[in-house]
């Protein structure tokens, strides 16, 4: 059986380390994760570690009991059946709009072509921001380095997600818009919360304390 | 060549067919052998008729015309249709009514989303039994279809559709700030929830009342953690209770207080059916007592209906455990 009776998603990439400080709280062993980059399955320590996008698919399909994700991730695949159970304050980061910083590039093109073009890897939470503000929207969907689109004229402006705004002064890009505060949160299967509530309960309070 | 079919739906050819239609011969036979006789309503009906049996239905997305300009939907579940159905066939006639059903529905599904668009469900549906009395017989008897199917872990959540309204009123949240919160719980998103019921300023005992109550879930004594301002509730579910435990069905039960189901014409007790095999409920169900005089004949009713390709995948996850069990 594993540490706390539950199996866990956690995220590789920028809330990976975070993480792992946060779930040795839970009693979980994670020098075997810390110095294994390959190994994706801990099963003694009931740990899978997936890409932080994966992650709500392998807790609403039953993969895992549990999961950690950014709230970025959650906004994007808003439609998935799972529990949203707790914020965990970790990973914060602004999902926003940002342009060049030399022109004003939301009023002209929306003015005089009627559309903005807007690249992101967050299709779903721009096209709703942009329509929930009233103006339209293209959405041009990328996988990554999104701050090139502007540069390069691929769109007007992105809608992306950023910490300390480095990448984006880099760029010679500037936030226009604030969109949504995103941070680390648990999530749990529907089906677990239900018939392992104690063990989940369980977790939960530990991680309300340690956070 | 490839032939494409909507995503969302697939064919079945005979191996799993042959397994498909064992099941639903067996949880037929649980509901003829109670009483509840089979019925067949149309796979289409007018959009203005099921209409009145749910104003929004959350999920009815398939629509056509007939020759004549009216909208047409696939039914997206078989309870309305049934309501239709009683008020069509059997109005005035005061005694219960025991009916059961085998029948596809439809929903409209997102590309690529994995869920089905064309599922098929066996149920029941009891009208006339009021209470605690009906709902108890309707979850026993999917208890026992689903032992029938051969499952042994199955669990069934028990909770109470109005059960968060009552205590919005009891907390005297205004009501304009409702819906916000009832949106958050629908979408089990319990942080928002506590964000939003912090957002209101209300006094420490009902803000804790709000924030816990969606989180309660386990035996009875989760019945003892909440005060009796929502009284009514708690008490039909304690009677729930009993009279499962009467039949020796208690330990299948889960309270979960926080519990709603999608459609929206449950007036009270609803439930809803797991297997610790399979990541998704299995089924649910639930009390309509506003249902049926919509349909201008009021009479309290309930139902259960199974997703009858679910039950079959618990059914084969249960297999391959006993299997390694014995082994």
């Amino acid at each position: 059986m594993t540490a706390n009776g539950v199996v866990i998603a956690i995220p590789r990439g920028n809330l990976f380390a975070g993480t792992l400080d946060l779930i040795d709280g839970l009693g979980i062993r994670t020098d075997g994760i810390r110095a294994n980059e390959r190994k994706l399955v801990f099963e003694e320590e009931g740990v899978l570690t997936v890409r932080p996008s994966d992650v709500p698919t392998y807790v609403e399909q039953g993969a895992a009991d549990l999961g950690i994700t950014g709230k970025d991730v959650l906004l994007e695949q808003r439609d998935r059946e799972i529990y949203e159970l707790l914020d965990l304050a970790y990973g914060h980061c602004r999902m926003i709009v940002a342009a060049r910083a030399d022109a004003d590039p939301l009023g002209e093109p929306l003015r005089r072509r009627g559309v903005v073009r807007v690249a992101t890897k967050y299709p779903r939470v721009a096209a709703e921001h942009f329509a929930a503000t009233g103006r339209q929207a293209e959405i041009v969907e990328v996988k990554g380095s999104v701050e090139l689109a502007p540069v390069t004229g691929l769109a007007d402006a992105i809608v992306d997600l950023t910490a300390t705004g480095r990448t984006l002064e880099e760029n010679g890009l500037v936030e226009r818009e604030l969109i949504a505060e995103c941070t680390a949160r648990l999530i749990a299967n529907p089906v677990a919360h239900k018939l392992k509530a104690m063990e989940i309960d369980g977790v939960v309070a530990r991680l309300r304390e340690l956070k | 060549m490839i032939h494409p079919v909507p995503p969302g739906t697939r064919d079945v050819l005979p191996d799993e067919m042959r397994e498909l239609r064992a099941l639903s011969l067996r949880l037929h036979a649980v509901f003829e052998r109670a009483g509840y006789g089979e019925v067949w309503t149309p796979a289409i009906e007018y959009e203005d008729v099921l209409r009145r049996g749910d104003e929004s239905p959350p999920e009815a997305g398939l629509r056509l015309f007939d020759d004549r300009g009216q909208v047409l939907v696939m039914r997206s579940d078989a309870t309305i249709p049934i309501a239709r159905l009683v008020a069509d066939h059997y109005g005035g006639v005061p005694a219960p009514l025991r009916l059961c059903y085998f029948a596809h529905a439809y929903r409209s599904v997102e590309r690529g989303s994995g869920r089905a668009r064309e599922f098929l469900q066996g149920g029941v549906e009891l009208i006339g039994v009021p209470g605690a009395k009906g709902d108890a017989e309707v979850i026993a008897l999917a208890i026992d279809a689903l032992g029938e199917a051969g499952l042994r872990r199955h669990r069934v959540g028990l909770g109470d559709g109005m059960l968060y309204r009552t205590l919005l009123d009891a907390t005297e949240v205004p009501e304009a700030q409702r819906r916000p919160l009832l949106e958050a719980l629908w979408r089990r998103d319990l942080v928002a929830l506590e964000a939003r019921i912090d957002a209101l300023g209300l006094a420490r005992p009902a803000r804790e009342l709000l924030v816990t109550l969606p989180t309660l879930r386990g035996g009875p004594d989760v019945l003892a953690r909440i005060n009796a301002s929502v009284g009514a509730a708690l008490d039909n579910l304690r009677e729930v209770y009993e009279l499962l435990a009467e039949r020796g069905a208690a330990d299948r039960l889960i309270f979960d207080l926080g519990l709603l189901r999608e459609l929206g014409y449950y007036t009270g007790t609803i439930f809803e059916v797991y297997d610790p095999a399979v990541a998704f409920a299995l089924g649910g169900g639930g009390r309509y007592d506003g249902l049926l005089g919509r349909f201008g004949e009021p009479r309290p009713a309930c139902g259960a209906g199974l997703d009858v390709q679910r039950v079959h995948l618990a059914q084969l996850e249960e297999e391959r455990t006993a299997g390694e069990g014995a082994a």
